[in-house]
């Protein structure tokens, strides 16, 4: 019974990588590693032929059956209210000695992505709520705005030149001059929508490179999944839109990215498989050296194991290696070089990532801030602890989503379990009094 | 029945201005969801036992027209955070809604459980579909609100707070739409 299953299985896989990189050639792409196939709706039942194979988006896929302790874990969602000011829980988060922690605003419901205007403006995107909001800084009084409302999940924020760009689930927007029309802003514009629509792994962050670029991730979707040539890459392209063009694949779900200010090179978190076990794999930290390159998803995980179910036939040394390896299912999303000089020497081009928390392991792994140190040629030299406590006896009390490196030397640090934003300094206390 | 819940709805918010007991504030709701948590009203869910984080979550999003539904859309917009945490808090309880009287048509019955089984719904909503958390109760839910609830997920009519109902959808055919309603509503 299991082979008949199997060899029809393995010719299906065949083809459809035969068929990917046929038509990888005829479109004359440059070298791309083929990371296309058909539609993942079109592979047949894998499992018992009581159960339909899940659909490609569904956290459940490959879920063990049976097994009690796996039954308990699903995703954890965020309420839609944020957390009144006085229920934060900044008195347990923790920091290295000399830091200091304080709430920066609050009563942002879903706070995510964090973006700096030039003139101090901070702008917060959300996933779930439809809302991105500006915080203002009036001498040390800050104010919360809702500066756009009924979005769709408006996950990313980017900042240039007096434009915000605004990435929703499959269209990405921009507001010229936002800073000076907080009160009254206009409708987003719209300059890029050639982006698929799924809800899996669909919300995106957003940034714009030293190449005055904008990149945009379009995740895997689904768990894993063999998906078409449109899925599973970051894109860049010119801030009107235009001349978009694929720089990575293989790359399952990155919600956070940046540029080393020394090389250059952009590195970028991706969130690892779920429900292959406990333990592996972890999620990544990639380094893009070439354009084009293949990261492995969903072919290879963390660099060295070969998916279970995709892997035949491949090896990981077909694809670049991660720099550093997350923690599994830790929810690796935000990550920023820290360029500051408010922070000791040290902390200087470190990367400051922040850790969502894992919902897919019984011991929850994350739910904090990691420094990550590098070398000179910009491989990784260590990674330790820099804010922890938003996990407080196996359940959240905050979870983190972005870092931002503000042009004071300060970090922002975005949680949207509570709807808030902290704000980290370094030295007396009285430099982080309002 | 769609005049008298317009009639209910001004009449909630001419209403809501004055200081109220929740009791008061809830009973326009009520008028329609049924008193005892069991809805007579066609298309309208039953809310008895309805876990708590979804119910706000529902208002909350009736609230920001991130769901459309218009009658929905006004009640819920004079409302505050806390009274969106005090009406979840009360929907939650409300008795469970009871299953009909007839167990069923034990062929449609059969392929309820088939389809539930095949597309794993008791994985999040539980194996006794009491739901939990954002995730929400469907026992014994009226059978044509599940209908339609199915299927507006399944044409992404209705956007789920997160992404997890449009993804399940996928593969629903509209017959197990049919077959789920029918005995997610007389399960026992």
């Amino acid at each position: 019974m299991k082979s008949d299953l199997l060899a029809p299985r393995s010719l299906w896989l065949a083809g459809a990588l035969f068929g990917a990189l046929t038509l990888g050639a005829a479109a004359q792409q440059p070298p791309n590693p083929p990371a296309a196939a058909p539609p993942a709706a079109s592979p047949p039942p894998a499992s018992a032929p009581a159960a339909a194979p899940l659909p490609p988006g569904s956290p459940l896929i490959g879920r063990p059956t049976g097994n009690e302790a796996a039954a308990k874990l699903a995703p954890v969602t965020p309420p839609p209210i944020a957390a009144s000011p006085d229920k934060l829980p900044t008195a347990k988060l923790k920091v290295p000695p000399g830091f200091n922690i304080e709430v920066y605003a609050a009563g942002m419901a879903n706070a995510r992505s964090l973006a700096e205007g030039d003139k101090g403006t901070v702008f917060v995107g959300s996933r779930l709520v439809g809302n991105v909001y500006a915080i203002t800084n009036k001498d040390g009084k800050r104010t919360v705005k809702t500066l756009a409302s009924g979005l769709y999940r408006p996950n990313g924020v980017a900042f240039k030149n007096g434009t915000l760009y605004i990435a929703e689930l499959s269209k990405v927007s921009r507001i010229d001059n936002v800073e000076d029309n907080l009160d009254n802003p206009p409708k987003p514009t719209v300059i890029y929508d050639n982006l698929p629509k799924d809800e899996a792994h669909g919300w995106k962050f957003i940034a714009i490179g030293p190449d005055n670029k904008l990149y945009v991730p379009v995740g895997q979707p689904g768990n894993n999944v063999l998906h078409d040539d449109d899925h599973g890459q970051i894109r860049r392209m010119n801030l009107d839109g235009s001349g978009a063009e694929v720089i990575a694949r293989g790359v399952r779900n990155t919600v956070g990215f940046d540029w080393n200010p020394e090389t250059r090179q952009l590195y970028f978190t991706d969130n690892g498989r779920d429900w292959m076990s406990e333990d592996v794999p972890e999620d990544e930290l990639n380094r893009i050296t070439k354009v084009g390159e293949h990261f492995g998803a969903p072919y290879c995980l963390q660099g060295n194991i070969v998916d279970p179910e995709f892997g035949w036939g491949k090896s990981c040394s077909e694809f670049t290696a991660p720099v550093a390896l997350m923690g599994p299912h830790s929810a690796s999303l935000g990550m920023r070089f820290y360029t500051g000089n408010l922070f000791p020497k040290a902390y200087k081009n470190a990367i400051l990532v922040a850790r969502h928390g894992s919902w897919n392991r019984s011991k929850k792994v994350g739910g904090d801030v990691l420094l990550v140190k590098l070398n000179k040629d910009g491989t990784v030299k260590s990674t330790e602890p820099f804010i922890t406590g938003f996990l407080d006896n196996n359940s959240y009390i905050g979870r983190p989503v972005d870092v931002l490196p503000m042009k004071d030397g300060s970090v922002l640090v975005s949680d949207d379990w509570n709807g808030a934003v902290y704000r980290v300094t370094y030295g007396k206390p009285k430099m982080a009094a309002q | 029945m769609g005049k008298t819940i317009t009639a209910l709805a001004f009449a909630f918010m001419a209403s809501s201005a004055g200081a109220e007991t929740l009791q008061e504030r809830v009973a326009p709701c009520l008028a329609c969801h049924g008193e005892g948590g069991q809805s007579e009203t066609e298309n309208t869910p039953s809310l008895g036992g309805q876990q708590a984080p979804y119910a706000l979550i529902q208002l909350f999003m009736f609230r920001e027209k991130l769901r459309s539904f218009e009658i929905m859309n006004d009640m819920a917009k004079p409302l505050s955070e806390d009274d969106l945490r005090a009406f979840s808090d009360f929907i939650a309880t409300l008795p469970k809604p009871a299953p009909p009287a007839d167990a069923g048509d034990p062929a449609r019955m059969q392929r309820g459980q088939a389809a539930v089984q095949q597309h794993r719904c008791d994985n999040c909503h539980n194996p006794d579909f009491s739901g939990k958390e954002n995730v929400p109760r469907i026992a014994n839910q009226r059978e044509d609100y599940l209908a339609k609830t199915l299927a507006e997920y399944k044409d992404n009519s209705r956007h789920g707070y997160d992404g997890t109902m449009a993804d399940v959808m996928g593969q629903i055919t509209k017959e197990q739409i049919a077959d789920l309603a029918y005995y997610i509503a007389r399960f026992r």
